[in-house]
C-alpha cells in the first residue's frame, strides 16, 4: 500500500511540474493600508469574472484575511492571460487597536480587529516569502511613497526574484503626485490609475499581461 | 571570555530610555531567528536597538511577521524601524559593484511603537524622540 501511495505521490509531482508553466501565476496585491488593493481586486475581478472580492473600507485594515480570485482571464490582443489574484492586508509594523476607536468602533470589537489584522498581515509576509508568482504594489499617490514599510517590502519583493509592478492607485484626487511614486522607486515601472474611477484600466491590463502572462 | 547580553532595562533605572547598539560581528554569529529575537527582545523590554548592518530581506519580513504574532492589546503595539541606505546600493563602492558584492550592510534603528513619537528620517540623518514607558 505503502508503495502504490508513494508512486502515485510522485506521479502527481511529476505531472505537478509538467503542468507548472500552464498553471494560473498567483499574482499577490501587497501595499500600505487603505490605498486601494480591495478596490483594484475588486474591479480586476468584476471586469473579467463579473463578482467581487471583498469589502472596501475608509477604516484601515478592512482587509484581514488575504483573499484569492482564482482563474481570472484576462484578454489583451485576442490573446487571454489567466491569474489567480490574491487581495492582502495591509502590511505594517505597528497596530494599535485604540487607533480603530477614531472609527467608532467599540473596544471590544476594535481589539478583535487588531488581533486579525496581526493575523493577515502575518500571513501575507509569510506568503509573500513561500507562495506568490509576482507582485502588484498598490501604492496611495496622495501619500508619502518613502516609507520603511514600502522600502522593506520591495526589497523583499527583489530579493525572491519576483516580477513586481508599482501601482500609483487614487490619481482621480487633486493631491496625487505620480512622479514621487515613480521616482521612489525608478528600478521599476510604475502604473498610474484611479481603482476607484477605473481610469487608465486599459493600460492596467496590458501590463498585467505583459509582466505576468 | 562571556559574551555580553544586553542588560535587562528595569534593574538598571525606572525611567531611562536604554539604547543597545548591536555591531554586525555580534549578529553574524547568529542564526535569523536568534537575530529577530535579539531585537524583540530588546525593543519589548522598551529599549531602542540600533543595528550596526541591519538585517537581509528576508529577516525583515520574518522580522514583520513575528512582531505581528506578538502583539497583544495595552502590552506590545508593534515596532517603529528605520535604516539606511534608503535606495538598495545606493552606497556601494565602485569596487563592490565591480566584484558583484552586494552591500547589505545598512544601519537600521528599531524601537517600540508606543513609545516612539516620532522616528524622521532623511537623507543622513535618522532621528528618533522616545519617551519614557
Ligand atoms: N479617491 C479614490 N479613493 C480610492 C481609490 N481606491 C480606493 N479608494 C478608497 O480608499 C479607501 C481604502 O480602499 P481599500 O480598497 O479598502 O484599501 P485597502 O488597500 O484594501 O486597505 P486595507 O484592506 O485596509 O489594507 C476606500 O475608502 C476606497 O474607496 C481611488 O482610486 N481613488
Ligand atoms: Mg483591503
Amino acid at each position: 500500500m505503502g508503495l502504490l501511495t508513494n508512486l502515485k505521490d510522485s506521479v502527481s509531482r511529476v505531472t505537478d511540474r509538467l503542468f507548472a508553466s500552464d498553471d494560473p501565476k498567483r499574482i499577490g496585491i501587497y501595499g500600505p493600508p487603505n490605498a486601494g488593493k480591495t478596490t483594484l481586486a475588486n474591479r480586476i475581478a468584476r471586469d473579467w469574472t463579473g463578482d467581487a472580492i471583498g469589502p472596501e473600507s475608509h477604516v484601515p485594515h478592512e482587509t484581514r484575511r488575504a483573499r484569492r480570485k482564482e482563474g481570472v482571464d484576462i484578454e489583451r490582443n485576442g490573446r487571454s492571460v489567466t491569474i489567480d489574484i490574491v487581495d492582502t492586508p495591509g502590511v505594517a509594523t505597528k497596530v494599535d487597536y485604540k487607533e480603530f476607536l477614531d472609527h467608532d468602533i467599540e473596544k471590544d470589537d476594535a481589539i478583535r480587529r487588531s488581533r486579525e489584522a496581526t493575523e493577515g498581515v502575518a500571513e501575507a509576509m509569510h506568503w509573500l516569502r513561500e507562495d506568490v508568482d509576482g507582485v502588484i504594489y498598490v501604492l496611495d499617490s496622495t501619500t508619502d511613497p518613502f516609507t520603511q514599510v514600502n522600502t522593506m517590502l520591495i526589497g523583499i519583493i527583489e530579493s525572491r526574484d519576483l516580477p513586481v509592478l508599482i501601482f500609483a492607485n487614487k490619481i482621480d484626487l487633486d493631491e496625487a503626485d505620480i512622479k514621487r511614486v515613480a521616482d521612489a522607486f525608478p528600478q521599476h515601472e510604475t502604473v498610474p490609475l484611479s481603482a476607484l474611477e477605473g481610469d487608465n484600466m486599459d493600460e492596467v491590463y496590458d501590463k498585467i499581461a505583459e509582466y505576468f502572462g | 571570555m562571556p559574551e555580553a547580553t544586553p542588560s535587562d532595562s528595569t534593574t538598571e533605572s525606572q525611567n531611562g530610555v536604554q539604547i543597545d547598539l548591536i555591531s554586525g560581528s555580534r549578529m553574524e554569529g547568529l542564526r535569523s531567528m536568534e537575530k529577530i529575537r535579539l531585537i524583540l527582545d530588546g525593543v519589548r523590554d522598551g529599549n531602542i536597538v540600533i543595528l550596526e548592518e541591519g538585517l537581509s530581506p528576508d529577516e525583515e519580513s520574518k522580522l514583520i511577521e513575528v512582531t505581528m504574532t506578538e502583539i497583544s492589546p495595552d502590552d506590545f503595539t508593534g515596532i517603529e524601524i528605520e535604516s539606511y541606505p534608503h535606495e538598495e546600493a545606493a552606497d556601494q563602492s565602485f569596487l563592490d559593484r565591480l566584484m558583484g558584492r552586494e552591500s547589505t550592510k545598512k544601519l537600521t534603528v528599531i524601537g517600540p511603537a508606543n513609545q516612539i513619537e516620532t522616528l524622521h528620517k532623511d537623507d543622513q540623518l535618522i532621528s528618533a524622540l522616545v519617551s519614557r514607558k
